[in-house]
């Protein structure tokens, strides 16, 4: 029995009842990852010595007869921009090499009150600013299906630590699709949540008011047992809603029969791979076969959503990276004496291309003189677009479309230029912008084996109907992990 | 009579007197060991987010309501952007577009034409909050060190509109809020320690010009006085400049006490672009009605309200209504044994003449060497004739700094006058007898013998015996009057 080619919730099961031990789990997956990662790049740092003995504490509560939590035993990756006590945390940036923080992300301690194991840090792109993990200052990550290809981003390294089996499940952040693109790109379950449903709290921040943490998981009922466990209020995220997590695991068996999914024709358009639409399509008829109700809905404002997105996107981040100055953490580099000089040098030495890039947009959006025509100008159009969607869901109960035009490109293929970059996120990106809850879920595969997502987006606070939705899709395409 | 005028407004930033910082859990006291009071919010470390203090906001609404502000209930925070050591976070979180309160007033009294004091009215534009930045010193040679001690503390920024007319005024003016923010608890009013910092707009222009003249900014000066010493002459300096045919500079500048002058820290004419924009991290904040009306009903009494109330409901003037309403403590230390007295005017004599010199206020606390139980046991004894108002003081000295009860003191020294008439009668008649050609010659009409028999009892009574008695008795036994 392969322990890591096991589903979330089997075991966690396997676990609990004792018939597997946690220290199995995390020598299984540390044996793993040795095997896999360095062709892979997906993690950027390990805590073996951590995790053997969170391992034997399990183990040992379990034998003193004491329950065990929800994810007893699982591994889950945790992306760099999680803050981990004790463990160093870079974002995937020069800047924060070799940064230990003192305090934990509250997501990261709700895993571990859950008996999670945590085996380490994945590769991300820079500060979460990418679509293929290219931008991590410490070398890109690589799709487990083709080590030639992208894993999407800028979530790559937990997508690529769950396709290849590494960890059952991982955690991601997503501000653009950063969960959901790279879910699509590696074939593994990626949920991205309403906005406020899981705390802030040790994210590092790219765009607070786009940003969410959200789980990587090789099944749907899996992605639905992490979000249970790190959903729900948190005292020190202000933004944080104080709405119980739903019983979604629950919501996995409800199935689609009579669910209406809308389907916009935006999302069907010029630059949509005709493998990656056929495979969507063919889902949406086959949730038509299992009784959903298929509606054509409009979202006419989608094309303005990169451009609002990059105004919004890049202004919070020029703000939320302002406090990397070299002064009380990180990189710091002194030319002379001088105030202006240490910041230029450090940030300058301190992030990559594409941050400076963002930031230098974020400043300008900004600045007085262009305020009005960029950022109030987008944030009026973010309300169309979350109007939008608000007017389709009167007509459906979820949406249904590609998370990504195409399935995981070359290494290399974009990074020269940004605009066909972020036009991988085109998809994703109306639903960040809205706030709403949103899935990818491997679909068919493209002929070349490669995997597509479908994406699912649903209501305000109502991932019960995307779950439901995320399972019925599954049953017709069972988990596949890429062999390695 | 100079053909121009001066135009002030000023922006005071007062420290919230809550026990956490605005946006964290950290204590917000002064003086602690530099970088102790820290946290990943107010160390602005990755990952940290801010949560507003509702004690923060309770005490900025009072703040407001005090003055007469109306409140927003739907107000916001953004963020200003900047870099500077003590800033960690690279932007401070303060109230910009969609400030809690705007439009109240303070009402101060300034000198008339006639001389006379009479009420002068200043607008106040708004009150916002904000947090404090932390503290750069400059101190080691080449180094800058950084305290963030300070980073997080809840501010509220109190802005007037430019109405002030002179360094007088605006002393006046931050006098007054001052001590309103003291009476509502909401700052400790501490200049030195910079927990009550102002900053004054001043600008010159020709009587009756409708157009504001360039306006410098005076910053960082640590005492009314100063204040007053800085706007005047920064007043003479610009119209110098201006009669000169020069231009004003728009610039920040300080005050030099030793030279006497203003100086200039640096040009504002390259504004620096803030590039607010709304705080993510925090949604808006929404005041309830019901909340509001909780702390308008919670709010303490008014500096000036509390002194029309003493004048009409103690019997005391209004200048000792002003002097024992300098400090809240002393309001209500005088108040207290006012009310267990029953007596508010000999209350306040004697808390004026014998107590006060002696109290230090720390902020809003002060040190009372009695309890005004003490002060009140010890004014019934006056009342009732057992001791004198000198023995009072004296007793006063014995108690001061003691829990003991004035009484004991009194009988353990023997200070207790005699005020048995009789004893007195006896006393008085043996003096006479022995006396009988003093007597004589007081009786035929010689009264400045009246001071000798007063003193031969005084003697015979070790000096407790009520003088009025006395005086009484030796009329008395001589037939006199």
């Amino acid at each position: 029995m392969n322990l890591l080619e096991l589903p979330v919730t089997t075991l966690a099961h396997l676990v609990q009842r004792g018939e597997v031990k946690a220290i199995e789990v995390a020598e299984a997956c540390f044996a793993r990852i040795d095997v896999t990662n360095d062709r892979v790049g997906a993690f950027l740092a390990l805590s073996r010595e951590e995790t053997s003995l969170q391992a034997k504490s399990i183990d040992e509560k379990r034998a003193r007869g004491e329950a065990l939590g929800a994810l007893a035993g699982v591994p889950v990756a945790l992306k760099d921009s999680l803050v981990t006590r004790a463990t160093v945390t870079t974002a995937g940036s020069k800047m924060l090499a070799g940064y230990v923080p003192p305090y934990d992300a509250t997501v990261v301690a709700r895993l571990r009150a859950a008996d999670a194991l945590l085996p380490g840090k994945t590769n991300m792109d820079e500060f979460a600013m990418g679509s293929s993990t290219e931008t991590s200052a410490f070398g890109p990550c690589r799709n487990p299906w083709d080590l030639s290809r992208a894993p999407g981003g800028s979530s790559g390294g937990s997508a690529a630590a769950v396709a290849a089996r590494m960890t059952p499940a991982a955690l991601g952040s997503d501000t653009g699709g950063s969960i959901r693109q790279p879910a699509a790109f590696t074939g593994s379950v990626g949920v991205k949540p309403t906005y406020g449903r899981v705390s802030r709290f040790g994210l590092i921040a790219f765009a607070s008011s786009l940003d969410q943490v959200g789980p990587f998981a090789s099944d749907v009922r899996g992605a639905a047992r992490v979000l249970e466990v790190i959903a729900g209020r948190d005292g020190r995220d202000a933004t944080s809603l104080d709405i119980a997590p739903g019983r979604w695991e629950r919501d996995c068996d409800r199935g689609a029969s009579g669910l209406r999914i809308g389907v916009p024709e935006e999302y069907f358009a010029e630059g949509l791979d005709a493998e990656v639409e056929a495979s969507v399509r063919q889902s949406i008829d086959q949730l038509q076969a299992d009784g959903c109700v298929v509606v054509p809905v409009t979202l006419p404002h989608t094309r303005h959503a990169i451009a609002t997105y990059y105004v919004l996107a890049t202004a919070e981040a020029s703000s939320n990276l302002a406090r990397f100055d070299g002064v009380r953490f990180g990189a710091r580099v002194e030319p002379s004496r001088d105030l202006r000089d240490l910041y230029g040098a450090t940030r300058d030495h301190g992030f990559g291309a594409e941050v400076k890039r963002r930031i230098l947009l974020g400043t300008f959006v900004l600045s007085a003189g262009h305020y009005e025509a960029y950022y109030l100008k987008a944030q009026k159009v973010r309300t169309l677009i979350a109007r939008d969607f608000a007017e389709a869901f009167e007509r459906c109960d979820a949406i249904v479309c590609p998370t990504a035009p195409t399935p995981a490109f070359l290494l290399g293929d974009k990074t020269g230029d940004p605009l066909s970059m972020y036009l991988s996120d085109v998809y994703t990106l109306p639903a960040s912008l809205a706030g709403l809850p949103a899935m990818s879920v491997p679909c068919a595969p493209a002929k070349s084996g490669l995997p597509v997502g479908l994406q699912i987006v649903s209501r305000p606070l109502d991932e019960a109907t995307m779950f439901a939705l995320g399972a019925a899709v599954e049953r017709h395409h069972a988990p596949r992990a890429a062999a390695l | 009579m100079s053909e121009y005028e001066t135009v002030i407004g000023l922006e005071v930033h007062a420290q919230l007197l809550t026990h956490t910082k605005a946006f964290c859990a950290c204590p917000a006291t002064f003086g602690a060991a530099p970088n102790t009071q820290v946290c990943p919010t107010c160390l602005g470390l990755p990952g940290a987010l801010p949560v507003l203090s509702a004690r923060a906001v309770e005490f900025a609404v009072r703040t407001a309501l005090a003055l007469g502000c109306t409140l927003q209930k739907t107000s916001r925070f953004s963020r200003k952007n900047y870099f500077y050591p003590d800033l960690p976070k690279g932007y401070q979180i303060s109230q910009f577009d969609e400030p809690c309160s705007e439009g109240g007033a303070l009402s101060i009294e300034v000198p008339g034409a006639s001389g006379a004091r009479v009420e002068k009215v200043v607008r106040i534009t708004r009150v916002h909050m904000e947090e404090d930045a932390g503290k750069s010193s400059h101190a080691r040679g080449e180094d800058s060190i950084v305290d963030l001690n300070r980073s997080g503390v809840a501010l509220v920024e109190i802005v007037g509109e430019p109405e002030l007319s002179s360094g007088a005024e605006a002393a006046e003016y931050l006098r007054s809020l001052r001590e309103i923010l003291i009476f509502i608890g909401i700052n400790d009013g501490n200049l030195e320690e910079g927990s009550f910092r102002c900053d004054a707009n001043v600008s010159i222009r020709k009587k009756g010009a409708p157009q504001l003249g360039t306006r410098v900014e005076l910053k960082n000066i640590n005492s009314f006085r100063f204040v007053q010493k800085a706007i005047e002459y920064e007043a003479l300096r610009q119209q110098a400049i201006v009669e000169g045919g020069g231009r004003i500079e728009h610039e920040t500048r300080g005050w030099d006490e030793k030279a006497g002058r203003t100086f200039s820290m640096r040009s504002k004419e390259t504004a620096q672009d803030y590039r607010y924009f709304p705080e993510p991290d925090l949604p808006p904040l929404v005041l309830e009605d019901a909340w509001i009306e909780q702390v308008r009903q919670a709010m303490p009494e008014l500096p000036r309200a509390k002194r029309e109330r003493f004048v009409s409901q103690y019997e005391i003037t209004p200048y000792a209504a002003q002097v024992l309403t300098q400090h809240p403590q002393i309001a209500s230390f005088f108040e207290h044994c006012a009310r267990l007295h029953g007596d508010g005017a000999k209350a306040a004599n004697f808390v004026q003449s014998e107590i006060l010199g002696g109290i230090v206020t720390r902020g809003l606390e002060a040190d009372f060497p009695i309890s005004p139980a003490q002060l009140a046991e010890l004014l019934g004894l006056v009342d009732a004739a057992t001791i004198s108002g000198k023995q009072a003081k004296e007793v006063y000295a014995l108690i001061a700094g003691t829990p003991r009860a004035p009484a004991d003191v009194v009988r353990e020294r023997g200070m207790a006058q005699v005020s048995d008439a009789a004893a007195i009668d006896a006393i008085v008649a043996a003096i006479v007898l022995a006396n009988s050609r003093q007597a004589e010659a007081l009786r035929a009409g010689k009264a400045s013998l009246m001071g000798f028999f007063v003193g031969q009892v005084m003697k015979e009574t070790k000096g407790s015996a009520n003088p009025q008695m006395v005086n009484d008795a030796i009329k008395r036994a001589l037939g006199l009057g």
